[in-house]
């Protein structure tokens, strides 16, 4: 069971079926530390991580709730927030600016990367990878372990910070220097940015560990028959954020790495000529240059965005395939776009940074490359639209998340063509419109894959069903809301509103956008009290809900329905099933679907 | 299970060991890591308040000395192949010593420069180097402590291994150490 296992393979072993009969089926012993804590069980590893990511989802999205109340109701005091959070935060009633810039700051962080990459990735690559390629698990299913408790780490770290008594890091979720290098510019720069640097690291090492095993697994671990070209467009997705995570999470390292020491050992390569207000002190830092952190970290951050998308691209498109009754339309086309984001990804982050003074020219090269990702990503919406034509749509919860999805991916994607040009950037940036933006094409996108994903595969990990009138009524109030709340931004950016300020009530020119604040703090509460209910349907049904009594019950292609309807460690009891066509055969010859493991009859050519 | 999935992966399709094929993607990822830092390093050059260092002496040694050891720890994966295990041993021995020389050596030359008076106040090559070298240093202090569990593994009784993966990949690994160290020798050498 163990890696030594697979390092010391017995070189007599030689065909399949010697074997069958001792390991196909899984009998070793199982306590409830093996089983539940300490898994090497791919599947159970990803419920460690969608655990741990919703438990993420709730935090984050209370901070914004929170802010949310500042922002719609500046002028209200709410005495019970100063029971609740003490009078360092809510002095009053009213959300204190160190606490707000905590709050937004946090939130950025857990959603970012704590939800939509560890719980986002981590969940569907470790559930998904070997039952659909077809393996018993990961190719090494102990660094697979590693992974999850280094993100659980990360977790525990990030979750310490916010307990701190200078607070949690508060200079933005991007850390911009010189503000998260001198801890007397801010509280949240004292002991919560190392804090937040620490669970970092963490979480880079948690990330490379799980992208390494994703990688190799897919690409060496298939089960016979299973082509690159027959795999699930999710398994290709996860290849791709995998590939992104391993190069560009290092390169974060390496700036952070930096970023420690100037804040502890003197050095200056970010710091250059300061003065700090507050102890009246010029710094003998020179030479630093706070554009470079900016470099280093967009590198990765640009990718990251790319990371939580992508695999919500490869959730979607299964469920819409599998919920449309059609194969997918242009596989090829799909795969290859997927590529094309992905290097794109590497060659467009310094678009963040078009108003740091980059050199005009440059900067237009960086225009070009980002307009370019409107290519692939129309070529994606264009093929999720003519699979959906004329198929024979089921409604299902994850079918309605994964429509939800391309109608977000679309208005998000629109306004990234805006944003995407240096000059409209000189208006927009860091202001509402780049708020409305990012959430919409990135994080309430991601969240929708990511709920595909979950009500589609939720009777695969836990052998019963969600609760559907709940789901739906989560989908709509989520869906609507989402528009609700970030459609009217666009107009705020358009004004100028500056994001991150904690009142906008100094400035005549906003106050016409008070009523909407109030309205869309209002919808956020709504949309928040519907992931409760989520979240109270997820653990319901995990014990209560219906149970699934076919293995196969949305009649689909790929291989993890030809496991049983609660596989053990191992998937498959005897041996792994043979591919012997693409996943996508659906609507064929007269028949709603053939599965993968049918073999090809006398009239078919393969695939 | 996990024999049964090795004689897939020997027999069937034919393919790299999937340890091998991870530490490749690793490899990968670190050199990520150094060309994130090194090309920060040329970023910075260009800026003003830029600083170089005395190139000490104690780095061409230390050069010499990971390459030998690179020798070594190829010689000790051949003889592992022809089951002397005694030569094994004391190659990977001699391997981790060579290590620890080398981060000695590193160490020296780290002093000699520090005591030309670039401490880590500033933003020069110096500081970038004491940062590159010193997580370089670190990888192969990681690879030292792969080689003694490898080391205690081949005097463990208990434990009688013929599969050569695990030296394969140590070597692999080493061979990497190596290699980055002599890019950066290189790059510290000519863009000072």
């Amino acid at each position: 069971m163990s890696n030594e296992a697979t390092l010391h393979g017995h070189p007599e072993v030689t065909t399949h079926d010697v074997h069958l009969d001792e390991h196909g089926v899984h009998h070793h012993k199982e306590t409830f530390i093996t089983k539940y804590v300490f898994s090497q069980d791919h599947k159970m590893i990803a419920k460690q991580f969608l655990i741990t990511g919703m438990v993420w989802a709730i935090l984050g999205a209370l901070m914004s709730v929170l802010f949310r109340l500042q922002l719609g109701y500046p002028d209200t005091t709410f005495p019970w927030l100063e029971d609740i959070l003490g009078s360092k935060w809510a002095k009053g009633g009213h959300i204190q600016p160190e606490f707000y810039y905590a709050l937004v700051t946090m939130h950025g962080t857990v959603l970012v990367f704590f939800v939509l990459t560890g719980g986002l990735s981590g969940t569907f690559a470790n559930f998904l990878i070997p039952l659909q390629v077809g393996a018993r698990d990961m190719a090494s299913p102990f660094l697979n372990m590693l992974s999850y408790w280094f993100f659980f780490t990360a977790s525990i770290v990030m979750l310490s910070s916010l307990f701190v008594e200078s607070g949690p890091a508060s200079g933005g979720w991007t850390t911009y220097v010189p503000l998260s290098a001198l801890a007397d510019a801010s509280d949240g720069s004292r002991a919560g940015m190392d804090l937040w640097i620490s669970s970092m690291a963490l979480f880079v090492v948690s990330s490379l560990l799980g992208g390494l095993n994703y990688i190799s697994t897919i690409l060496n671990l298939r089960t016979k028959g299973m082509s690159m070209t027959r795999l699930p467009l999710t398994i290709w997705a996860i290849l791709f954020t995998a590939i992104l995570g391993v190069l560009s999470f290092p390169v974060l390292l390496s700036g952070l790495i930096l970023l420690l020491f100037d804040r502890h050992a003197g050095t200056s390569f970010y710091l250059d000529k300061i003065f700090i207000a507050s102890t009246q002190q010029a710094l003998p830092n020179e030479g630093g240059s706070a554009i470079l952190y900016q470099h280093l970290f967009w590198f990765l951050g640009h990718p990251e965005v790319y990371i939580i998308i992508l695999p919500a691209m490869g959730l979607v498109s299964e469920v819409m395939a599998v919920n449309s009754r059609k194969p997918i339309f242009g596989y090829m086309a799909m795969v290859g776009s997927l590529f094309a984001i992905c290097v794109l990804a590497f060659l467009v982050w310094a678009h963040h940074m078009f108003v740091t003074g980059l050199n005009p020219l440059l900067g237009s090269v960086f225009v070009l490359l980002t307009l370019l990702i409107a290519i692939p990503s129309a070529i994606k919406v264009f093929n999720w639209l003519t699979t959906l034509w004329r198929g024979n749509l089921r409604f299902t919860p994850g079918m309605l998340f994964a429509i939800g999805f391309v109608s977000m991916f679309i208005s998000g994607g629109l306004t990234g063509i805006f944003l995407g040009n240096s000059t409209l950037d000189i208006q927009l940036h860091d202001t509402y419109f780049v708020i409305a933006h990012f959430h919409i094409v990135m994080g309430v996108s991601g969240m929708l894959g990511m709920f595909a994903g979950i009500y589609h595969w939720f009777p695969k990990m836990y052998g019963r069903y969600l609760n559907n009138t709940m789901a739906y009524i989560h989908f709509w109030v989520t869906f609507v809301g989402a528009y609700l709340i970030f459609w009217p931004m666009h107009y705020e950016g358009l004004a100028g509103m500056p994001r991150r300020y904690l009142t906008y009530s100094n400035w005549i020119s906003f106050n016409q956008f008070a009523d909407l604040n109030k309205f869309i703090s209002t919808v956020a509460m709504v949309v928040f009290a519907v992931q409760l209910l989520f979240v109270f349907n997820f653990f319901y049904s995990i014990f209560k809900g219906r149970r699934v009594v076919s293995q196969n019950p949305w009649g689909s292609t790929t291989l993890e329905w030809t496991a049983p309807i609660r596989p053990g460690h191992g998937n498959w009891p005897g041996e792994i099933p043979e591919v012997h066509r693409w996943a996508y055969d659906y609507a064929k010859d007269g028949r709603e679907f053939i599965p993968q493991t049918e073999p090809l009859g006398s009239n078919e050519s393969a695939h | 299970m996990i024999l049964e999935r090795n004689s897939q992966v020997n027999d069937q399709r034919k393919k790299i060991h999937p340890h091998k094929f991870t530490l490749w993607v690793a490899l990968g990822s670190i050199i990520m890591m150094f060309a994130g830092l090194t090309s920060a390093y040329i970023v910075k050059r260009n800026m003003g308040g830029w600083t170089g260092f005395p190139f000490p002496r104690a780095f061409w040694y230390s050069s010499a000395v990971i390459l030998v050891s690179s020798l070594t720890v190829q010689m000790s994966l051949r003889a592992f192949r022809d089951r002397e295990m005694q030569k094994y041993r004391n190659l990977i021995t001699v391997t981790a010593v060579l290590g620890l020389l080398f981060v000695f050596l590193q160490w020296l030359g780290f002093r000699s420069i520090w005591n030309s008076g670039i401490t880590l106040h500033g933003s020069g090559a110096g500081q970038f180097l004491y940062v590159i070298a010193g997580l370089h240093a670190v990888h192969v202090l990681a690879g030292v402590v792969a080689l003694i569990v490898m080391f205690i593994r081949a005097y463990s009784a208990r434990i009688r291994s013929y599969d050569s993966t695990p030296v394969e990949l140590m070597s692999t690994y080493w061979h990497f150490v190596d290699l980055l160290w002599l890019y950066l020798f290189i790059f510290f050498m000519s863009i000072n």
